[in-house]
């Protein structure tokens, strides 16, 4: 996201994407709500791009198209990035509780 | 006088009703003009118009089943996504004006997911698309409380969708005047079942402002924005004639309908929604013809019972006529929150009609319980649209039993109806002879469609859309002489049957049972009984 990015420490998680549309729409939606509980800076990419977008911007998780039965790397950081990781992955585990 | 100066003649497609003058209303349509204001009223105007905005999903979602408001939802979250917004307000600093500067950020993002080549993704453009209209239009109507026409005013609008046309009470409104439509679009026929006066395709409208004086003439297509005081003579001349002709066809519409060589012809209305029979007479025709049961499904499929009272009331009114009713005709250009599928290419080729209540059979089974429980109460015939193989016809007749099976096994009174087709397809319509259908019905408008590969939406197209293409003409005989031969009757139910001007060609062909909008039964019958209509093609 920003420049000082490299300076952040991050605490990192991952799931795998269980659902066979991938991460779409209604997934989209309930993770971005879920990351916006949290202070911390909440961060995702698919395993197919570098680049990290904001957990917390549902175009921005729309647009990543993370595809069925890859992981989805998550990352925090923050005063509770620890407890925001945990939430996500737990999330995209459960398959966004579908 | 100056004012004949100024007089603009406008020609587009005629829909119904006769020559009406009236004041300009107009509708507010995706289009506006808003005065710019600072950066920081420029802000405060989009904040506003984002929480308006999302006030409207909200109060929109909560009306919606489930699927229908996740997909609001999706928009709900996007007007509080900080990264998308930031870039807008930032324009917006720099000088744009709000509108400019939403449009063109969220220009970017549905580019972008138009081109990830994901159907998928492509439909979520479709969901940025409304919500950018949505923002706009929340931007340039700040009252939208003031947007109620006054009596005898003429509505001009882009386009309507058919909820925005039943909202209006056109009981106190003189006709409709659309830049878009054809003929044969839903507004259309909602238009014509209800005898408004409308002229839809007449293009760009922005220089007919709300207040001018209008001259609209729903038979020729014609709307002249003001009006000579000459030719508001000639329009006041041809209304009082008009009334006199109206007068004369309600007239009629209390007879049989019987050629000038004596053949006896029924006509039969067609129902939309059942407060249309409020108001008319069932005496005026012999049975309903069709029952678009779409409008059950405007907010979600309804329940059993829903349906059930919406059927009895139609039955009932009928009093022992027969009543035809139409399995869900969803899919084309009729999509059904929940119910029909996203993201066809091709809606018209696609799920529509009796294949999509084959592929949601628990959502057929609801709808033939319905039908057989009204079906006690008075003769009623079962009709599935969009058909054209023999078994997907056996296959409804299967589901049928089973609905009937379950009645039975319930105890709850039914009756087992009658199961005929609709002929829309080329395919039905040359193999209808091959059906075990215990009555046909032609669709006409979309029978042109098909055979014409004209979408009936497209206005471009209206020339070649045309009900006498020979080969239109050729598969309405063919049907009529399938169902004569197995003596089954056939009727039609689409526009062609509703138009006065048409009905000595149907009768040429042997056609003897007309299904049409109920204000046009007068005029149909009129026609029937200006015509020769002897048996020379018929027999």
């Amino acid at each position: 996201m920003s420049e000082a990015a490299s300076n952040i420490e991050w605490i990192t998680a991952s799931a795998m994407i269980v659902d066979e549309t991938g991460l779409h729409a209604r997934p989209a939606v309930k993770l971005t709500k879920l990351a916006k509980t949290f202070e911390a800076s909440v961060e995702i990419r698919s395993q197919a791009q570098d680049r990290w977008v904001n957990a917390k911007s549902p175009n921005a998780v729309m647009k990543l198209k993370a595809a069925y039965n890859t992981p989805l790397l998550i990352r925090a950081s923050g005063p509770d990035a620890a407890a925001a990781a945990e939430a996500l992955a737990d999330l995209v585990e459960r398959n966004f509780d579908a | 006088m100056p004012e004949t100066l100024n007089e603009r003649i406008l020609t587009g497609v005629p829909v119904s009703g006769g020559s009406v003058l009236g004041v300009c209303h107009r509708l507010a349509d995706k289009r506006f003009t808003r005065v710019k204001g600072n950066p920081g009223e420029e802000a405060v105007a989009l904040r506003n118009a984002i929480s308006r905005a999302g006030k409207e999903l909200e109060e929109l979602s909560a009306g919606l089943d489930r699927l229908a408001a996740e997909i609001l939802e999706f928009q709900q979250v996007l007007l509080e996504d900080d990264d998308l917004l930031e870039p807008v307000f930032s324009r917006i600093d720099s000088g744009e004006s709000a509108d400019g500067a939403w449009a063109a950020v969220f220009a970017g993002e549905i580019a972008e997911y138009q081109a990830a080549d994901d159907e998928y993704m492509a439909a979520r453009a479709a969901d940025l698309g409304d919500l950018r209209d949505r923002v706009l239009r929340a931007l340039s109507a700040p009252q939208s409380a003031g947007d109620t026409p006054p009596d005898g005013a003429i509505v001009v609008a882009g386009d309507l969708t058919p909820s925005a046309f039943l909202e209006l009470d056109w009981t106190r409104l003189s006709g409709a005047a659309l830049g878009a439509g054809s003929a044969t679009s839903h507004v259309s026929i909602l238009a014509r079942a209800r005898g408004v006066t409308m002229v839809v395709g007449l293009g760009e409208l922005d220089e007919t402002p709300s207040g001018a004086t209008l001259a609209l003439d729903g038979r020729t297509g014609t709307m002249i924005v003001a009006p000579s005081s000459e030719t508001r003579a000639r329009f006041q001349e041809r209304i009082a004639q008009e009334a006199g002709l109206k007068a004369q066809e309600a007239e009629i519409a209390r007879k049989p309908a019987i050629t000038r060589a004596g053949r006896k012809i029924r006509v039969l209305v067609n129902v939309d929604d059942p407060s249309i029979l409020d108001t008319l007479d069932p005496d005026i025709c012999d049975g309903i013809g069709l029952t678009r049961t779409e409008f059950l499904f405007s907010e979600g499929p309804p329940d059993e019972e829903t349906q059930l009272q919406a059927y009895e009331t139609i039955v009932r009114w009928a009093n022992g006529r027969p009543v035809t009713i139409r399995t869900l005709d969803a899919g084309g250009d009729k999509p059904v929150p929940g119910v029909t599928l996203d993201g066809e290419q091709n809606p018209f080729l696609g799920v529509r009609g009796l294949r999509l209540s084959l592929l949601d059979r628990s959502l057929f089974r609801v709808q033939l319980r319905a039908i057989a429980r009204a079906a006690r109460l008075g003769p009623v015939k079962l009709m599935v649209p969009m058909v054209t193989a023999p078994f997907e016809l056996e296959e409804a007749r299967e589901e049928l039993d089973l609905a009937i099976a379950e009645l039975s096994k319930e105890g709850l009174a039914h009756a087992r109806p009658e199961c005929g087709i609709m002929i829309e397809t080329p395919a039905a319509a040359l193999t209808a002879a091959d059906w075990d259908a215990d009555f046909y019905s032609i669709g006409s408008n979309d029978l042109i469609q098909y055979v014409t590969a004209c979408a009936r939406d497209n206005p471009n197209l209206a020339k070649l859309a045309d009900p006498c293409n020979p080969a239109v003409l050729e598969l309405i005989g063919r049907t009529v002489a399938a169902g004569k031969a197995r003596g089954v009757e056939v009727s039609l139910c689409g526009d062609m049957a509703s138009s006065p001007e048409l009905v000595p060609l149907l009768l040429s062909l042997g056609l003897e049972c007309f299904s049409v909008a109920p204000a046009q039964v007068g005029p149909v019958k009129l026609a029937i009984s200006s015509t020769e209509g002897d048996m020379a093609n018929g027999e």
